[in-house]
């Protein structure tokens, strides 16, 4: 069996002290050590991610990686889960990442359902470049980019995530590992789209800790009913990602729907596959 | 030669391109070599569609603005193309739709009598063609249930009626005693060759005019073995592609300039990434939207450059329906053999034209890329005499397979030691020498006409065709490289040697390839461009280099 730390590599660790992102980190490798205990071959799993802090996760951690470009982490995620469906596939991307810069393969994943995890490493801000809005950011937050006030209002993921036909929709926040370990482990084995928001305080830039420790609280299956979609709407919106409160982390949506993967490759397997005689069909063409 | 041009034409809608192939099916079962011209505006009702099926004894390449027969279904097509009628040539036209001097016949009573669609009026024209060139009943009858999906039999009725009302056969052209080929088009030429090396996936958003190999491999995903997929966008497409590769399928990609535009930073991923990729651009008239359902050779330039950062790739660029197989095959073992992005350069000419196919299909197999033998520890980006490091995928037991955008050591771990970063860019610039050892076993440079010629005539691409032809005719010797990236030097001197006039024959408005040539030393003496959205035809080039050569 491999342990946490024979999970790790040589990469030197760049984030800075206090980043919310060794929560992540801590939490994926103990998730995928409990997943193994379970059953899961490691071999068989390949992670993926963007650019930006969030990416360098892919260096941490000793399975196969693919660390694609900034906001185009789920396609070549879906070429691997088309090119051979009996990997597990794991997906880390920053909010500027997923929600800016690559919207349009987030939303198509949701929408086709292919059996993947996907987690947002949600800071609120850009990191790498040095502290400009993101789509997440609060109205009126002050970047380098926007020293007047961000002039947008930020989107929620968790319901475009709904309206767009994920079938697993979760938030976390990286100070409540436990919590964000067993989210890991439920979108991994959920059978379609699994989602998962971290909130992820960014010490440097945008430090949220306290505001998150304030406002945070986890739900269960006994105060929401996930199957239910108009509910989940609705408990996506006690926060809006500004304003609020109380900010529910846990699993807002969950169904079981057919995937991408069973319905365009109907059994086959590319890599296993060898192409067939053109002759018959250069025949149709005289 | 025996030969016969017809030009069918009519609105977007009429049928024009389907008629087009009933017609050339039957010449191609009574032994005729064809080519197949399509031309058509981008919308789908209206406009003005016109097909031109050029048969011939012997194989040909090309078709000629000067016709035997026109086909019209409206006025439209007697107005715009009755110039082109050679002087023993004759229209046939529909009397309902169009006046003309020559054959004309009520198609749409012919349909209506047997309560036939609208449509079916294109069907008429075959029964009447078929009639006035006097081809054998059984041949049309054969190719109209071969290629009508539905309402076969109906079909039939209507053409055979209108083929009975030509009561006197205008001439008869005479059935050849050769076999005949499958009538393929650049793009599935393309598509089975990448097939046949190995293609396991096939991913494209649709774009004219690449979207017929998607639609071809979708047709016949399960008769080829192969998995079809329409992303989201070219960018998606792209680097599904590279994740496919990543995990080991062979997979392929297609579009045109403006898709190609978007998948530019999944291009250099696969130059950082050592991912092997194929890329079919079909270019078509730009910038941007352009002219898009007619051709051009603009994007040379762009696919040779294209993308940030230094990296190997390959551009293979065909001629025909034969060389396309061929190229897509070799695309296909490059891009995996050297773990580099490859090119397939067409264009609609090529992608969308029709060729007697005459390939030999054994030459295009899958080559076996270095896989990683399980000893010792796996490094993906493992340091090599040629630059070429051993392929792993993920699922191996004893592998840990990482790819990376980033600059790399050995294992694919993120450096930015200076000395690590210029290794593996050497690395990376290695593996050209090795790909130039491996060009060598192919034909990159392909010569034509009359090799003593002091004349020659550059082409690449689908401009092959009309220039091998006009040599024929003038006695003079075509040149023609294949290989774009890395320019085969060598070979190509060789080849231009001695000459005192080399005429540079391309399809863009700037020379891209004289350009290319002459960055390398090269220098050509006069161009001829054509940069009309339209290809050259046989006899509007031969008047054009006739009268640069005197």
């Amino acid at each position: 069996m491999t342990t946490v730390k024979k999970l790790g590599t040589y990469a030197q660790n760049t984030w800075c002290p206090g980043c919310g992102n060794f929560g992540i980190l801590a939490s994926i490798k103990k998730a995928l050590t409990d997943l193994e205990e379970d059953g899961l071959d490691l071999n068989k799993v390949a992670i993926a991610s963007g650019i930006g802090c969030h990416a360098k996760i892919v260096d941490y951690i000793n399975v196969n990686s693919f660390y694609s470009i900034h906001g185009r982490v789920p396609p070549p995620m879906t070429g691997i889960k088309l090119a051979n469906p009996e990997l597990t596939v794991i997906g880390f991307a920053g909010d500027g990442d997923a929600y800016g810069e690559g919207i349009e393969h987030l939303i198509f994943s949701a929408k086709r359902n292919l059996n993947l995890t996907f987690i947002v490493h949600n800071n609120r801000v850009y990191g790498l470049t040095t502290g400009q809005f993101t789509p997440t950011s609060p109205p009126g937050f002050k970047g380098r980019s926007t020293p007047k006030g961000s002039p947008e209002d930020p989107l929620n993921p968790i319901e475009l995530m709904l309206a767009s036909g994920a079938t697993f929709v979760a938030r976390a926040y990286t100070k409540n590992m436990k919590h964000l370990q067993s989210l890991i482990k439920a979108a991994v084995n959920h059978k379609g789209f699994s989602f998962i928001d971290v909130l992820q305080p960014c010490f440097t830039f945008f430090n949220t800790y306290d505001y998150y420790n304030e406002r945070v609280y986890e739900f269960d299956e006994q105060d929401h009913d996930a199957s239910d979609l108009n509910a989940a709407f609705v408990k996506a919106r006690e926060w809006i990602y500004g304003e609020g409160d109380r900010i529910p982390i846990g699993i807002f949506y969950q169904v079981q729907k057919p995937t991408y993967e069973e319905r365009l490759l109907a059994g086959r397997i590319p890599v296993q596959s060898t192409p067939k005689d053109i002759r018959p069909v250069l025949d149709k063409h005289l | 030669m025996k030969e016969i041009s017809i030009l069918i034409g009519g609105k977007a809608g009429d049928g024009i391109r389907q008629a087009g192939h009933v017609i050339a099916r039957i010449l191609n079962r009574i032994g005729y070599r064809i080519f197949f011209y399509d031309d058509y505006p981008s919308l789908i009702r209206g406009g003005h569609n016109f097909s031109i099926i050029r048969a011939a004894e012997k194989r040909i390449l090309a078709h000629k603005d000067s016709v035997d027969i026109i086909i019209a279904l409206n006025q439209e097509t007697v107005e715009n193309h009755k110039h082109r009628l050679n002087t023993d040539g004759a229209i046939l036209y529909d009397s309902k739709k169009s006046d003309a001097q020559g054959i004309g016949l009520d198609f749409m009573d012919i349909v209506k009598k047997f309560d036939g669609k609208p449509i079916m009026r294109n069907t008429a024209a075959v029964g009447a063609l078929a009639g006035i060139l006097n081809f054998e009943w059984a041949v049309v009858k054969k190719v109209i249930m071969d290629a009508v999906e539905k309402d076969a039999d109906l079909n039939l009725k209507i053409a055979r009626n209108a083929y009975d009302r030509i009561e006197t056969p205008l001439k008869s052209l005479p059935k050849l005693d050769q076999k005949s080929l499958p009538l393929v088009s650049g793009n599935e030429a393309i598509a089975l060759g990448a097939v046949k090396a190995g293609l396991n996936m096939y991913i494209a958003y649709p774009m004219t005019p690449a979207s017929a190999i998607l639609h071809y491999l979708a047709a016949y995903e399960n008769e080829l073995g192969v998995v079809t997929v329409h992303p989201e966008s070219e960018i998606g497409v792209a680097l599904m592609a590279l994740g496919a590769a990543y995990a080991g399928a062979r997979a392929m990609v297609g579009t045109s300039g403006g898709g190609f535009a978007l998948m530019t930073e999944a291009l250099s991923l696969a130059g950082q990434g050592e991912l092997p990729m194929v890329i079919v651009e079909a270019q078509r008239p730009g910038p941007s939207t352009g002219v898009p359902t007619y051709t051009m050779q603009g994007d040379l330039a762009f696919v040779i450059h294209g993308g940030h950062g230094e990296f190997l790739r390959v551009v293979l660029a065909p001629g025909d329906a034969e060389e396309a197989f061929y190229m897509a095959g070799l695309a296909m073992n490059l891009a995996w053999k050297f773990q580099i992005p490859t090119f397939v350069l067409s264009d609609k000419h090529l992608s969308e034209s029709m060729f007697s196919f005459e390939a030999d299909l054994d030459r295009v197999k899958p080559d076996n890329p270095l896989l990683w033998n399980n000893q010792g520890e796996y490094k993906r980006y493992l340091d090599t005499e040629n630059g070429i490091s051993p392929l792993a995928f993920p699922g191996n037991p004893s592998a840990v397979v990482k790819a990376t955008s980033y600059e790399h050591d050995e294992n694919g771990i993120t450096t930015e030691d200076p000395e690590g970063i210029a290794r593996m860019q050497r690395k990376r610039l290695r593996k050209r020498k090795a790909l130039e050892v491996e060009l060598e076993n192919y034909e990159t440079v392909k010569v034509y006409g009359n090799p003593d010629s002091k004349t020659i005539l550059l082409c690449w691409g689908s401009t092959k065709g009309v220039c091998v032809e006009v040599a024929e005719t003038l006695n003079l010797k075509v040149v023609q490289p294949l290989v774009l990236e890395p320019l085969p030097i060598g070979p190509l001197k060789k080849a231009l040697s001695g000459a005192d006039k080399i005429l540079d024959v391309e399809v863009n408005a700037s020379g891209q390839l004289a350009k290319l040539l002459s960055a390398h030393g090269l220098c050509i003496d006069d161009m001829i461009l054509r940069f009309d959205a339209r290809p050259f035809t046989v006899d509007g080039l031969l008047d054009k280099v006739k009268e640069v050569i005197q």
